[in-house]
């Protein structure tokens, strides 16, 4: 009986180390290989830096809150959703944001979602669309960062539920969900269609947003640009495939008019979390809007997301 | 006892008629707040539509068309604060915020700004340049309201 008794406990210690053991390797950051790769040499172009920080809005999360400067970037917002509370941090050049990351940390962090110190970021951070933006544009976005005005202060700790709050389970997370492939436009693709492609599915990361997550976080591609609920609370993120529950009606000039001036075709103003993507989208060089409005107006056909 | 199943109905229906009396005078004097602000709103673009033409040359200049632009914001903002009785936080597609309720004079107050703001652009507004500058500021208005009490839409 005491036999029997010791050999169970055995064998359910042995499985415990094994899963422990498991887990360890399946969430080790270095599991990802993307943003490994060898960052481009040579001089960071400063202002393609600069646009691709308006194309992706850094700003939107990064800026300090409660002041009108989209370049202070101390961080501190709080981003309520499901899963809780994550406080976005500092990406000023200070000492308590990016001061002394190398470009290769930087493409790691942005590509991979891995931190300086080996931590996986949460994809609040979303690099499932960073990842498709190739080193040499990070490296520029980079130094662009660098020339930045440094400002201080650390953000709280994320304040999320269980088990979400386990940093090191993301490795698995990122396995089902991040593949890690920079853009690649498809052989022969218009040439302002493939620049579209490249800034709504990298930098902008359109799809964070306007499409429907399973509960598991990820973005439901079926359903990817289709809308989906506000996952910073109430509201709903409109359509943007070209169907009649969408954009079917817009033209590409009224697209442009929104990401320039917040006019929608009725000349309702925009406001909200789009009302800060307007801010850093009429930054771009008009030539981008065109290229993200023809692309949005490719995309194919879907139904509205159904609002629960 | 045969009677009583009478009185409880019509007691029942003397409560039904009696509701809309509990529900407040706000909620039924207005006849249908959500719809009346949402058309309030609808003319707003519809004005400032004619305001952006005119101001990027789509469309020629017209001092009195300029001036109607905030003649539609100035009556737009004496009417709104009014039009969100308690009762009217839902329903009828609305994407009022609860910070309306919640924050009550901070609405008012942009309601009130924004007035000023039309008021100005109606006792500035001479030609296109005049017009172009009170236009830019009164639309500020526009962008901070719906920013702090309109839903993510």
């Amino acid at each position: 009986m005491v036999d029997a008794l010791q050999k169970a406990a055995v064998v359910i210690v042995a499985i415990a180390i094994v899963a422990v053991f498991g887990f360890f390797m399946l969430t080790e950051p270095d599991l990802q290989a993307a943003g490994l790769e060898r960052v481009p040499g040579g001089e960071a172009d400063l202002a393609n830096g600069e646009a691709l920080f308006w194309a992706g809005g850094c700003a939107s999360c990064h800026a300090t809150p409660d002041q009108d400067d989209p370049l202070r970037l101390g961080g501190g917002l709080a981003l309520e959703t499901d899963f809780g509370t994550f406080h976005v941090p500092n990406l000023s050049p200070s000492r308590d944001g990016i001061f002394g990351w190398t470009t290769a940390q930087f493409v790691r962090a942005m590509r991979g979602g891995v931190s300086p110190e080996g931590e996986h970021y949460y994809p609040s951070f979303p690099y499932t669309s960073y990842q498709r933006m190739s080193a040499g544009d990070l490296r520029d976005l980079h130094a662009y960062l660098m020339t930045l005005e440094p400002v201080d202060g650390v953000a709280p700790a994320h304040d999320l539920a269980f088990p979400y709050n386990i940093r090191r389970g993301l490795g698995l997370w990122k396995l089902a969900f991040l593949d890690g492939e920079p853009f690649a436009a498809p052989e022969g693709m218009d040439p302002v269609l493939a620049r579209g492609a490249y800034l709504v599915e990298g930098p902008a990361h359109c799809a964070e947003c306007h499409s429907p997550r399973s509960l598991l976080g990820a973005i439901r591609e079926e359903a990817r640009f289709a809308g989906g609920p506000n996952p910073e609370g109430r509201g709903f993120i409109p359509n943007i495939t070209p169907h009649e529950s969408g954009i079917g009606s817009w033209s590409q000039g009224e697209i442009v008019e929104l990401l320039t001036s917040g006019f929608t075709p009725e000349f309702d103003v925009i406001g909200g979390s789009m009302g800060h993507v307007v801010d850093a989208t009429s930054q771009l060089a008009a030539s981008d809007r065109e290229a993200i409005a023809a692309y949005l107006l490719a995309l194919p056909p879907k139904p509205e997301t159904p609002r629960e | 006892m045969p009677r009583m199943p009478h009185l409880a109905a019509a007691i029942a229906l003397a409560s039904f008629a009696a509701a809309p009396l509990l529900l407040g005078p706000a909620a039924i004097a207005q006849g249908d707040p959500i719809a009346e602000r949402q058309e309030i709103m609808k003319g707003v673009g519809d004005a400032t539509r004619t305001g952006v033409q005119m101001v990027r040359g789509e469309r020629d200049f017209d001092l009195e068309a300029a001036r109607n632009t905030f003649a539609v914001y100035l009556d737009a903002s004496q009417r709104m604060p009014e039009l969100f009785p308690e009762g009217t936080e839902t329903g009828g597609d609305t994407e009022a915020l609860p910070a309306i309720w919640e924050e009550k004079e901070d609405f008012v107050a942009l309601f009130e700004e924004f007035g000023e703001r039309a008021q100005a652009g109606l006792d500035d507004t001479t030609d296109a340049t005049t017009f172009q500058a009170a236009l830019g500021t009164a639309t500020q208005s526009c962008r901070t309201c719906h920013e702090q009490f309109r839903m993510q839409n």
